[in-house]
């Protein structure tokens, strides 16, 4: 631990930067002129929209201003039946007859589609998610084609991907997705399982439907089959009918470690295939040998991008003691600089927590980590009348024992802790129930290296956070999850491989 | 060759120990990207264009600069732009500068303004010269009523690792001064990886440099995004520790409005609202001023007009 008392406040008296400047930036909202958004949205079910058969419909809310912004139709269990079974007649029909090089050409056009659209699709995603403009135009949209594109390259070479054997798609594959990476998220799921073949039912986050809405319509105009993806909009227990329709031969989720385990639980003995992409609460170790200026900028990315809305955030921050002082001091003055607001306005950095019910329990850890003894540091910025708003926040004096340590918060609140020994930092980095992510800040290589490769946890950054590739697969250890998107490896949940016998036949 | 005393290094010799800090190029251009990614737009825009001019040191360092050119300069200093139809009100700019045989001139045409006489020394731009024949030119740029000496470190032996010789030069100099106030050029075109430039910073502020500046101009790359957020960190850093201010000037192939404001929107989010003030930052530009003059009527009148309608300095 740290000899000094209160790591991260200067002393009285010392030199203090004012960052509360006379020139500042005019609000820049993006305009939304162009966008054209329905009052309503229909389930996206064999190549149609339509109402669900209950007539029930949910509110989607821009959690920026609490205004409505749509009616999403509620599928229940005759929808989700119903596109369970348009995805099996399409997986028997004309998906599966179609030649792998044909089916590649539509996963490119969609590719292609998303980035004509790509400023109407950034736009609505911070509309109805909250994230700042910077990040849905400038990560979510680029990231979402990369992934079409990628995987669209696969179609046609999965002899090579698994050589010598043979792979053929699984189904039907049912698809549940969080409201941090709505689009992006549809992107990681439908792109490998189009490549390969399957067809898919997708359930959306019910705080965040609309961008997969509209790439419902991206996929109609791309000349997709009816029936290869269908798009169930609803809340968990339209998950759960999915989760358990027979129709369905693997289950892809990405969401809270709490549902995955339902999930899993539900499948046992099902022989039902499955992926999960959990919670994480990753550590981020920064080495007195490391580029300060530079790790203090990793760090901000790590916790602040998307509201700290991201599993593989790098929520738990430790400091080698000798430097936690300038450090710390660094990252309070970075932190005065962050503009949080309008997530439309492209000079915003936070933008709106993504629901009241997240914004709950975002503040019921800040109290829970303030009555556990740990300081509380939030920059002066001001917030809009309207909204979920949260401060970008550090908890100092952090202990292990810590509830707010060692639950993922899902918000923009990062733990600090000091640490004096290599040794201290890997044992404390591993010591969670999580394993998604991590990172190690160092001028040296070999101890990048040495440390990395005993964080266990499925990404480890060196000397940057939060970079993601098409080609990289994605994983968890632990509560974190288990199987991998991204990458060849992210090819492997949508196949069944067979081998080849010696005269070429299929056994 | 001994080491002088000052007053802002007390004698001090160079903190080698400290000359070590690691900066990681990927991350620094990471963080360039996310500072130009601002939008500036309307009020705050025409302030910081506002701000631009009365920062700018006009420049005419040319083997063909003549009393005539200089007397030119130091007009278009003192009266940038007049507009009847607009009425405008804008500042001047901070300093001419010139070379040392040229301050004479330029302190005459610069007489009754605020604007300070800047003189480049110590053998600008290579610095290739013995110490006694740097000093002198800087004692003779000062005795000329220069207010700012710009000079250039010995680049050879600083990339040789010879540090010292670079503190004592640097510290030699600014007694030399004076008065005047010292801009350290570390003419980072030269040094290479920006550790170099990083250690270069440490190196003039530590040795008392009042401002540390990055180019002479006459080596490529100049100015730079990258370099000068390093330099404006070791800035930072030395502020943490010490609470000297140092000044910051870019110069050379700043000369569109719209690059000056990404290095304000750099200046604000890394040293904050001290440092908004050409007490402590500076273009080193010729072609600016017009440009940002150009943005400034266009703002009022929604309309660019062409260059034919902006006096060259």
């Amino acid at each position: 631990m740290n000899d000094e008392p209160n790591p991260g406040s200067p002393a009285a008296g010392a030199p203090r930067l004012d960052f509360d400047t006379t020139w500042s930036y005019a609000p820049a909202p993006e305009s939304t002129e162009h966008l054209r958004l329905r009052s309503s949205y229909g389930l996206f079910i064999d190549g149609e929209l339509r109402a669900a058969a209950s007539g029930e419909t949910f509110t989607t809310i821009n959690p920026a201003t609490e205004m409505e912004i749509a009616e999403v139709a509620l599928a229940g269990p005759e929808d989700v039946d119903r596109a369970v079974r348009a995805a099996r007649a399409a997986f028997e029909g004309p998906w599966g007859r179609m030649p792998a090089a044909e089916r590649g050409k539509i996963v490119f056009r969609i590719a292609r589609m998303i980035q004509e659209r790509a400023r109407e699709l950034a736009i609505v995603e911070s509309i109805d998610g909250g994230k700042p403009i910077r990040e849905s135009r400038d990560v979510d949209l680029p990231l979402a084609a990369a992934h079409f594109f990628y995987y669209a390259g696969w179609a046609d070479k999965l002899d090579y991907a698994f050589p010598g054997r043979v792979a053929r798609p699984v189904g039907v594959a049912g698809q549940i997705i969080p409201w941090n990476f709505p689009l992006l998220m549809a992107a990681w799921k439908l792109a490998p399982a189009l490549a390969t073949g399957n067809t898919v039912v997708l359930k959306p986050a019910e705080t965040t439907p609309l961008t997969a809405l509209l790439l419902a319509e991206i996929l109609q105009d791309a000349g997709l089959p009816p029936g290869v993806v269908n798009i169930v909009t609803g809340a968990g227990e339209t998950g759960a009918e999915l989760v358990r329709h027979p129709g369905v031969d693997k289950v892809a989720f990405t969401g809270s470690t709490e549902v995955g385990k339902l999930i899993q639980r539900a499948l046992a003995g099902t022989g039902k295939r499955y992926t999960l992409e959990l919670g994480g609460k990753a550590a981020n170790l920064v080495f007195d040998d490391a580029a300060i200026d530079q790790a203090v900028e990793g760090i901000v990315n790590g916790i602040f991008f998307n509201q700290g809305h991201v599993c593989c955030a790098g929520s738990r921050l430790f400091v080698q003691e000798n430097i936690a002082n300038r450090l710390l001091r660094k990252l309070q003055d970075r932190m005065q600089t962050l503009i949080v607001g309008d997530p439309l306005d492209k000079n915003t950095d936070v933008g709106a927590i993504n629901s009241r019910q997240q914004l709950e329990t975002i503040e019921e850890y800040l109290a829970i980590g303030q009555e556990e003894g740990a300081r509380l540091f939030q920059p002066s910025c001001p917030l809009p009348e309207r909204g979920y708003w949260c401060r970008p926040t550090l908890l100092l004096d952090c202990t292990q024992s810590h509830r707010v340590v060692q639950e993922e918060i899902f918000g923009p609140v990062l733990t600090v802790q000091t640490f004096r020994t290599v040794e201290e930092a890997i044992e404390r980095a591993n010591n969670t129930p999580y394993g998604l992510s991590g990172g190690v800040w160092s001028d040296k290589g070999a101890k990048a290296f040495r440390v990395s490769s005993r964080m266990r946890a499925g990404v480890i950054w060196a000397n940057t956070y939060n970079k993601f590739d098409p080609t990289a697969p994605f994983g968890g250890y632990k509560e974190s999850g288990m199987g991998r998107e991204g990458g060849l490896h992210g090819l492997e949940p949508y196949v069944a491989l067979s081998r080849h016998d010696t005269n070429g036949a299929r056994a | 060759m001994t080491t002088s005393t000052n007053a802002r290094t007390g004698g001090a010799s160079p903190p080698l120990g400290s000359l070590l800090v690691p900066i990681d190029e990927v991350g620094v251009a990471d963080r360039v990207e996310r500072l130009t990614r601002r939008s500036i737009k309307k009020g705050p825009k025409l302030q910081a264009l506002h701000m631009v001019l009365s920062m700018i040191d006009l420049t005419t360092l040319e083997g063909a600069d003549t009393p005539g050119k200089v007397r030119q300069l130091c007009a278009k200093a003192r009266r940038l732009h007049e507009d009847p139809t607009l009425g405008l009100e804008l500042p001047h700019v901070a300093a001419v500068c010139v070379y040392p045989s040229m301050v004479a001139e330029a302190r005459r045409g610069v007489a009754g303004t605020a604007i300070k006489v800047a003189s480049v020394a110590t053998a600008f731009p290579s610095g290739q010269a013995p110490l006694e024949v740097k000093l002198a030119d800087t004692r003779a740029a000062v005795a000329d009523g220069a207010d700012e000496i710009d000079m250039v470190i010995s680049r050879g032996r600083f990339l040789a690792g010879d540090y010292a010789y670079v503190f004592d030069e640097i510290a030699a100099v600014e007694e030399a001064c004076g008065e005047a106030h010292l801009k350290v050029i570390l003419e980072t075109g030269e040094l290479g990886p920006l550790d170099e430039v990083r250690r270069a910073s440490d190196l003039a502020i530590a040795a008392g440099a009042d401002f540390i500046k990055t180019s002479t101009g006459k080596v490529q790359p100049a100015a730079t995004l990258p370099v000068t957020l390093v330099m404006l960190e070791a800035i930072r850093d030395h502020y943490y520790a010490t609470g000297r201010a140092v000044g910051m000037k870019p110069a050379g192939g700043i000369s569109k409005s719209k690059l000056a404001l990404q290095y304000l929107v750099m200046l604000r989010e890394t040293l904050g609202e001290a440092w908004l003030t050409p007490d402590l930052f500076r273009f080193g530009a010729s072609s600016l001023a017009n440009d940002v003059l150009m943005q400034i009527v266009k703002q009022h009148t929604g309309i660019y007009q062409s260059p034919d309608y902006f006096a060259l300095g």
